[in-house]
């Protein structure tokens, strides 16, 4: 019972906030609209037994994520609205739809397959966060590694990007040195 | 003796590679020196094979190695010392070794003097192949081989321009080595189609496989067979209508003239014909056989009636060539092979030394070879003049010397086989060629001096040249002495190649001798009368005679040359043009270009999709996305 | 009614297709990172519901790794995106179409 009224729920809400999100002007509302969207999402992998999954969901997303973002919005006057031309509506539309359509008409067809064999089956008893460490730190151990990797590049590449005057360090003290050494001269 | 075999074969290509190193320098002597020596081994080579085989009788096949290999189809390259080949090789490697020498002195002017004998050994290796081999698809190799230099040597001089047909009848040296070659080409077809029939029935392209199989094949086969091979032969040996190269040959320098188109490469039709004489020897094969016969023997008086009124000197002695192998032809067509080879090979030394005399006073002439600016050269040239003097009394078919005894035996089996046709135009070919060939030796070396006042000095040629040369006037002179030992020789390949004179014509041998003797003499007696006598009997040029209506057809090559340019040279180049404006230029260029036009015009419309807008990209994207989505859908329902 | 996997996968479509159109209709470059973010959470939905009716955690772990991508994709994208405003000036698309052909 629950669990329809909040399947429903959360997926009015989710497909409201999101076509705010790409539909508005305003880019304040634009995000803050995604924002609200994750954590609603978030809400689903609850609903679906992944608790792991929501958590990392809030805590990746919602609040690195959506950090990102935010900083990246310094660039614009929140106030003004974000003026966009030449858009194809009716092409856009059309594309849009097509592809909800043809999505929705093969889900909807309740044509699944029933020799699908699990790979890696959840076990019973134990909770999902268990489960998905034992699968993710032994059989996923690989890919796991590689994405610690990519993520370093990425944050690295962040840095480059974003960063000014690197070549001065923003930690030593000059202002010491250069007393002391008059302080020598002096003498 | 295997050793031997590739000795000979190979000698002259090293020479010539020698002397293409040193293609592009300017003159150097020791080219020459090394090119004459490695042919001078080669002809040590064949002569010991030859005697060896002489004295031993062993044929010996050589199989070099594994060329075409391909299902059934095998062809090795393969050479047998036969005494067929052994014959040819001696000859070719004799008169080249000879020639060699003598372009030593000859070409001593020219600047592409080493260019000169690297293309002149290329060809003598490429004549070793053709008579060597032991199978048609080596003999053609070699048969390619020296049309390739044939025409290399005869457009020797490819930077003289072309002239008007009036001015030279040859036009140009480039001009005559295209239509040697062109020529050739085209009866090379015919020996394609003959070896691809002989191939096709017998399975094999060996001359004893197929020799041994013809008895087996139908009389369709073998007579289409023996007219193509004999097509083939026609175009080297420049027998009619394929004749008119071999004048127009004369344009490539004298050396050439003497190796290859008289002593070498021309006979090679004659040898193919004699090298296939189990086929044209057959029964069913006796009327083609007749057919040779009866055009040789045309030819013979054919090209003998042009020389009665030539000019030009080595013309001349090209028109003698042609009789002459009118006249082996004859002796081939009639069954009497090895009389037939027998001439060639006698032929082959004393017209060589008519050549080479010619050649000499060409030189000396600096190059003028019109015999009525000659006359009286006999006090400064007398070695070429003796030299001369032997080779054209040879030629004439004088006793004692070589040409008497071969063209006496041809005449006689015209008159053995009952043909008397053929027998009278023979014998009155022989007074015509006795008559023309002093004719030119008068003019040149008797009567008045008509050259000083032209301002000519000539001198004698280099002595070391003569001396190259002295060979070849004695065995113009001995050859016809040892007709009885080479016939014993020869007889030991089989019995195809033998022929005997009837009794009956036995009986009268003297008497038919004796005839052909009377015009001979005849011939030289009249060309003396009107053309060796000094003072108020010595000729002069006769506006009268010189526009008679005989006299006229002779001297144009009873417009045969003629006849071809307006009927076949024109109208093949007019369809060439047509064919290459309408047809090349604007079907399959255009077709070609038009490809190109169309994908560079889709690509330059294409461009236009690459907007640098990054929207515009995804909308591309997601059009894709969404057709593969629809493509699914669409396949999973059917599906 | 029950909830079944495809109540799951017909919201996802639908999360997709919304993410599409944004996609395809912004201009400006951050709105369409924006319209990115959509895109992946709707497949993230749907990698989970599989998981949950196959009892099976592959799904899980792809939309791990997927949360993993999309947070260095992010990371690395402002950057650019950074760089490119202070170069042009601006983060409207048909001013940063420099790449014609």
């Amino acid at each position: 019972m629950y669990e329809i009224v909040a399947f429903y729920l959360f997926s009015a809400l989710t497909i409201g906030l999101f076509l705010i999100t790409v539909m508005s002007k305003n880019i304040l509302y634009s995000m803050t609209s995604l924002a609200a969207g994750m954590v609603l999402i978030s809400g689903f992998f609850f609903i679906l037994g992944a608790d792991f999954l929501g958590v990392v969901q809030l805590v990746v997303y919602v609040g690195a994520v959506m950090a990102l973002y935010a900083f990246a919005m310094m660039f614009f006057d929140a106030t003004r609205d974000i003026k966009e031309k030449n858009t194809n509506n009716a092409l856009v539309f059309l594309l849009g739809g097509l592809s909800a359509l043809v999505l929705v008409l093969m889900f909807a067809a309740p044509i699944f397959s029933e020799s699908v064999q699990a790979l890696y089956p959840m076990h019973e008893g134990v909770g999902n966060a268990q489960d998905v460490g034992i699968v993710l730190f032994t059989k996923y151990l690989v890919p796991f590694e590689v994405a610690a990797l990519m993520l370093l590049v990425a944050m690295i590449a962040g840095i480059i990007l974003a960063g000014k005057k690197m070549d001065v360090s923003l930690t030593e003290d000059m202002g010491a040195d250069d007393e002391i050494m008059i302080v020598k001269d002096e003498k | 003796m295997e050793n031997l075999v590739y000795i000979a074969l190979f000698a002259p290509f090293i020479g010539s590679l020698f002397a293409a190193l040193f293609g592009m320098s300017e003159r150097k002597i020791f080219v020459g020196i090394v090119g004459s020596l490695f042919i001078g081994l080669s002809f040590v080579a064949s002569a010991t094979l030859a005697f060896n085989l002489y004295t031993t009788g062993t044929v010996v096949h050589v199989t070099m190695m594994d060329w075409i290999n391909a299902g059934d189809l095998n062809i090795p390259f393969g050479f047998v010392v036969d005494q067929i080949s052994v014959t040819m090789m001696t000859v070719v490697t004799l008169v080249s070794t000879v020639v060699h020498i003598y372009a030593i002195g000859y070409m001593d002017h020219d600047k592409s003097f080493n260019r000169f004998f690297s293309y002149l050994s290329a060809f003598v290796f490429s004549m070793m192949i053709l008579v060597m081999s032991d199978n048609f698809a080596g003999l053609f190799i070699g048969w390619e081989g020296v049309g390739v230099c044939s025409w290399l040597l005869v457009g020797f001089w490819y930077h003289k321009p072309d002239q008007t047909r009036e001015e030279n009848p040859s036009i140009s040296p480039s001009w005559a080595a295209n239509e040697a070659f062109i020529m050739n080409r085209i009866a090379d077809l015919g020996m394609l189609i003959g070896i691809f029939i002989l191939y096709w029935n017998t399975g094999s392209l060996q001359y004893d496989e197929v020799f041994a199989q013809l008895p087996y094949l139908g009389e369709t086969v073998l007579v289409t067979a023996a007219i193509a091979l004999f097509i083939g032969a026609m175009g080297k040996s420049a027998q009619f209508p394929l004749h008119t190269w071999l004048t127009d040959a004369m344009e490539g320098p004298t050396p050439v003239s003497a190796l290859i188109h008289a002593a070498t490469m021309v006979t090679a039709g004659v040898f193919l014909v004699i090298r296939s004489n189990p086929l044209y020897s057959m029964e069913e094969v006796a009327g083609v056989s007749f057919f040779i016969a009866s055009l040789g023997t045309f030819v013979a008086f054919y090209a003998a009636s042009m020389a009665l009124v030539e000019r030009d000197l080595k013309r001349i002695i090209a028109y003698s060539t042609l009789s002459q192998l009118g006249y082996m032809f004859a002796a081939a067509g009639l069954g009497a092979y090895w009389i037939a080879l027998f001439h060639l090979a006698a032929h082959a030394f004393f017209k060589a030394l008519l050549f080479l005399g010619g050649g000499n006073v060409m030189h000396a002439m600096h190059d003028e070879l019109d015999l009525f600016k000659m006359g009286a050269l006999r006090k400064k040239m007398r070695g070429t003049w003796i030299y001369m003097t032997i080779a054209s009394v040879a030629l004439a078919g004088l006793p004692p010397l070589a040409g008497f005894w071969s063209k006496d035996a041809i005449i006689e089996t015209a008159f053995n086989e009952h043909t008397y046709i053929l027998w009278a135009m023979l014998v009155i070919t022989a007074g015509m060629t006795a008559f023309y060939s002093f004719r030119q030796v008068f003019l040149s070396f008797h009567g008045e001096d008509r050259h000083t006042p032209l301002g000519f000095h000539p001198h004698e040629m280099y002595k070391f040249v003569l001396v190259a040369m002295s060979p070849l006037a004695v065995l113009a002179v001995i050859t016809g002495w040892f007709m009885g030992s080479y016939k014993a020789f020869i007889y030991k390949i089989g019995e195809t190649v033998q022929y005997e004179m009837s009794d009956h014509t036995h009986h009268l041998a003297t008497y038919l001798g004796l005839i052909v003797i009377f015009f001979a003499i005849s011939g030289i007696a009249y060309a003396y009368y009107k053309y060796a006598r000094t003072g108020e009997n010595a000729w002069q040029r006769s506006e009268k005679v010189e526009n008679g209506f005989f006299y006229k057809l002779l001297a144009n090559q009873y417009y045969v040359p003629k006849f071809y340019e307006e009927f076949i040279t024109k109208p093949y180049m007019m369809i060439s043009e047509k064919f290459w404006t309408q047809v090349d230029l604007k079907i399959v260029d255009a077709t070609v270009d038009n490809i190109a036009k169309f994908l560079y015009g889709s690509g330059d419309k294409t461009r236009s999709m690459q907007t640098g807008n990054l929207s515009n990209y995804l909308n591309w994207m997601a059009v894709g996305a969404v057709l593969l989505l629809v493509i699914a859908a669409i396949s999973a329902m059917i599906g | 009614m029950m909830i079944g996997l495809s109540h799951y996968l017909i919201v996802s479509a639908i999360l997709f297709s919304i993410g599409l159109v944004g996609v395809l209709r912004r201009r400006n470059l951050l709105m369409l990172f924006f319209a990115t973010e959509v895109m992946l959470n709707a497949v993230n939905i749907a990698f989970a519901a599989i998981s949950h009716y196959y009892n099976d955690l592959t799904g899980q772990m792809f939309a791990f790794f997927i949360i993993a991508i999309a947070a260095s994709e992010v990371a690395v994208g402002l950057g650019i995106l950074i760089v490119l405003y202070k170069k042009y000036g601006s983060l409207d698309l048909d001013d940063l179409a420099s790449m014609r052909g």
